[in-house]
């Protein structure tokens, strides 16, 4: 009889609720696969930081992986690690700053595993300038079902190098990562954040940043109508070239239980919003900010994805092509703003024309925007649908590492290389996202 | 505190301690099972910063081995600072009441081969005056319960015996430490259903590399086991014994 999940195996957004899902235990990251006798599949799991259902597989197996997290070797004169897949982004952090190295792409959490990175081949403040992690990876370690342990790069097994990053896990299990890391001079950032009243504001100053800074990401406020459409905050630094300096003590307050729902309802996230719009009075404030408030402001409160209650939430992040006029991601803040269901961290970045070595990455150049929906059933799923549309119209496409509703047609759209991928993924690899957005399930 | 020997040094508990000695710049001497592991282990450690570039394999059921390894461990660090003894293994209860061979086995694994490596690094340390011996024992060692006593007897028999070594090795200047963590979610605890009083390996492996930097004597982790056990010890046993523990 399946166990009963463990509630460690769930993903970010707590939606949809797991059934049942069994684990399975492997001795060694190189294996041997420790492959269901009950011919069902199995799915590899980093630090579930994924929101939808792209990390669980309900029904069938779980292979946990961030317990393998050993590194294996440093080259200090080329700043090229290699690790266990299961090794931390935050591990790196802790080892590589101190000695001068930060990461080359770095999400908006730190507690994510280099497997996990490469199966969504995740983008950070800087895909202008840096593109996606898979482009920073130069080769890994693949184990398939056949038993075979595959070294993939560019030049070596390129088409499931290029299948893997970006695959979500479909394709086996990674198993050792080689990184190449980025040079820093000090852990503190030279910060320059500015204030924008409108959308057409917001594009104005990401033009000129872009150049100037090497990260930069938003904060939109979905609240506000009318001539307060698409206000927010642009947040950009660069590393200080000042030597290094020692790191602010860390705290990190965990998130004590589950919320009831009325805490988050639209009076509170409006409030929010207004306040953290405003905490900022002069349009420009330049500083020196440490990289952990910088990069990772959520993961000083820990699993503060409780705060949604039981019901879970939805995150949606698409990306859509620059164009003359803006109409279209006007139109699309318009609709969430109109709906009042939009909670607060909704961000907006624009990213870079550097292509991404995986057949299936999300990002390409344009604007995208994240945002968060809290669990309100029917009235919540309509609206995301009619996001879609607008998006779909505007070929854009949506990123399954925080999906747990689109439809197979726009999972579809925003592959055009899908037929390209099905090809390499493992016969006994699944995923509760690929059943659902395949609709096999 | 530069030079350590880590005796099971694969266990998830002491990973974690081994990897805050690599931060320190520690030389580290590692001693377990599995040379595969232990490879492993080692160049993780060095890119972290230690020096591991020696490690010994050993079983615990096989205590003439003990002695070789200790003294390849003198011999590759010159000297040495502390020991770390970390191996264990949490035996099948049941299996054990119907079998005095698995019962002697587990008390080998648990109790009598930590013993013969504290007699020779007492020795070793009494001779220098300097020095720490660190030991994990267990909550389940401070009393009796059914589901587990066997594991109970051997890690409660060697808090006693860290006690007396303690009092012995003090006027020497040598520090014992006594390790009792409550639950961490490690292999050993893998079958178990995780509630909330579970610790990580890194929480506990954290606190170990404290302790033995300070060379305390006995350290609950986390802290309210010390608590949880007071309450456990001070049951009469006219009502623990019809308790279902
Ligand atoms: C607060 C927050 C901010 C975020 N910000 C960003 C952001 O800015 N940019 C961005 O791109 N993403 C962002 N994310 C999403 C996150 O970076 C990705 O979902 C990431 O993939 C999670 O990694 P994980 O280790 O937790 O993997 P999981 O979520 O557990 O798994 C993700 C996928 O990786 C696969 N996988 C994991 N390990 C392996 C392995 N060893 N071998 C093969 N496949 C494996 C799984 O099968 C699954 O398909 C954010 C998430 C949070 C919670
Ligand atoms: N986990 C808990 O809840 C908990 C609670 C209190 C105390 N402890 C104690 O903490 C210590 C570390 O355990 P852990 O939780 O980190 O679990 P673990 O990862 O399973 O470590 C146990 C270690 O003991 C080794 N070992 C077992 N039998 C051996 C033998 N015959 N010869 C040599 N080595 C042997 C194992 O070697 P292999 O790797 O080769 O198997 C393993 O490395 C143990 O002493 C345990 O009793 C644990």
């Amino acid at each position: 009889m399946p166990k009963k999940i463990s509630a460690r195996y769930q993903s970010w957004g707590r939606y949809p609720q797991i059934r049942n899902e069994q684990i399975a235990h492997m001795e060694r990251i190189t294996g041997p696969l420790p492959l269901p006798s009950d011919g069902g599949t199995l799915l590899a799991h980093g630090l579930g930081r994924s929101y939808g259902d792209s990390c669980v597989n309900d029904t069938q197996w779980i292979l946990p992986c961030a317990g393998f997290n050993n590194f294996i070797s440093f080259d200090a004169a080329t700043g090229t690690l290699r690790a266990e897949a299961g090794v931390s982004l935050a591990t790196i952090l802790d080892v590589f700053v101190p000695r001068g190295w930060f990461l080359p792409v770095t999400p908006g959490t730190k507690f994510v595993t280099l497997g996990g990175a490469i199966a969504n081949d995740i983008h950070g403040k800087n895909h202008h300038v840096a593109g996606t992690f898979g482009r920073h990876v130069p080769q890994f370690g693949l184990l398939r079902s056949s038993g075979e342990h595959l070294t993939c790069s560019s030049t070596e097994n390129s088409a499931l190098y290029a299948a893997t990053i970006g695959g979500m896990g479909l394709t086996g299990v990674i198993t050792w990562v080689e990184l190449k890391l980025h040079p820093i001079r000090s852990p503190y950032l030279n910060t320059r954040t500015t204030k924008f009243r409108n959308l057409d504001e917001f594009f104005d100053i990401s033009q000129e940043s872009d150049a100037e800074f090497e990260y930069s990401v938003s904060w939109v406020d979905c609240t506000s109508e009318g001539n307060n459409l698409g206000r927010g905050l642009f947040m950009a630094g660069n590393f200080s070239e000042r030597s290094r300096s020692k790191a602010p003590a860390e705290l990190a307050i965990p998130f004590p239980c589950q919320a009831p729902s009325y805490l988050l309802n639209s009076f509170f996230i409006r409030s929010f919003n207004t306040l953290y719009y405003n905490k900022q009075i002069s349009r420009v404030v330049e500083g020196l900010t440490h990289y952990n408030p910088f990069f990772y402001p959520l993961d000083a409160i820990l699993n503060w994805n409780r705060m949604y209650g039981a019901r879970g939430f939805f995150q949606y992040q698409f990306v859509v092509p620059f164009e003359q006029d803006r109409g279209i991601i006007k139109e699309i803040f318009a609709r969430i703003t109109r709906s009042k269901r939009a909670s607060f961290l909704a961000v907006l970045k624009t990213f870079g024309d550097i292509p991404s070595p995986g057949l299936m990455s999300f990002p390409r150049k344009g604007v995208t925007l994240a945002l968060d929906f809290p669990n309100d059933g029917e009235p919540t799923l309509r609206l995301m649908n009619e996001l879609d549309k607008v998006v779909m119209d505007a070929g854009g496409n949506i990123y399954p590492a925080k999906d747990a509703r689109m439809p197979s047609y726009v999972f579809r759209a925003s592959h055009p290389r899908l037929h390209q991928f099905i090809p390499h993924i493992d016969p006994r690899f699944s995923s509760s996202l690929w059943r659902r957005v395949m609709e096999t399930a | 505190m530069k030079r350590i020997v880590i005796i099971g040094a694969t266990s998830a508990i002491a990973v974690e301690t081994a990897r805050e000695f690599a931060k320190d710049g520690a030389a580290l001497f590692l001693i377990a099972r599995n040379q595969r592991a232990l490879d492993d282990l080692a160049s993780d450690l060095n890119v972290r910063g230690a020096s591991a570039n020696h490690t010994a394999c050993f079983d615990a059921l096989d205590i003439a081995s003990h002695e070789r390894v200790l003294e390849q461990a003198f011999q590759a660090l010159g000297e040495i600072d502390a020991a770390l003894i970390a191996h264990g293994e949490l035996p099948d209860q049941e299996h054990c009441q119907r079998s005095v061979s698995r019962t002697q086995d587990s008390l080998t694994t648990n109790l009598v081969s930590p013993i013969a490596f504290c007699t020779w690094l007492a020795n070793y340390f009494e001779k220098r005056n300097v020095g720490n011996i660190t030991v994990i024992t267990s909550v389940a060692g401070d009393r009796g319960r059914q589901s587990n006593y066997l594991y109970g007897t051997a890690k409660g028999g060697l808090a006693i015996f860290l006690q007396g070594l303690r009092n012995r090795l003090t006027p020497a200047g040598v520090t014992v430490t006594t390790i009792k963590p409550g639950f961490v979610d490690t292999p050993m605890t893998r079958h178990l259903p995780k509630g909330p009083l579970f610790a990580s390996a890194e929480t506990v492996g954290k606190r170990i590399h404290k302790a033995m930097l300070r060379g305390e004597a006995v350290v609950y982790t986390p802290f309210f086991w010390r608590f949880i056990m007071l309450i456990i010890q001070h049951i009469p046993e006219c009502v623990f014994r019809r308790m279902k523990l």
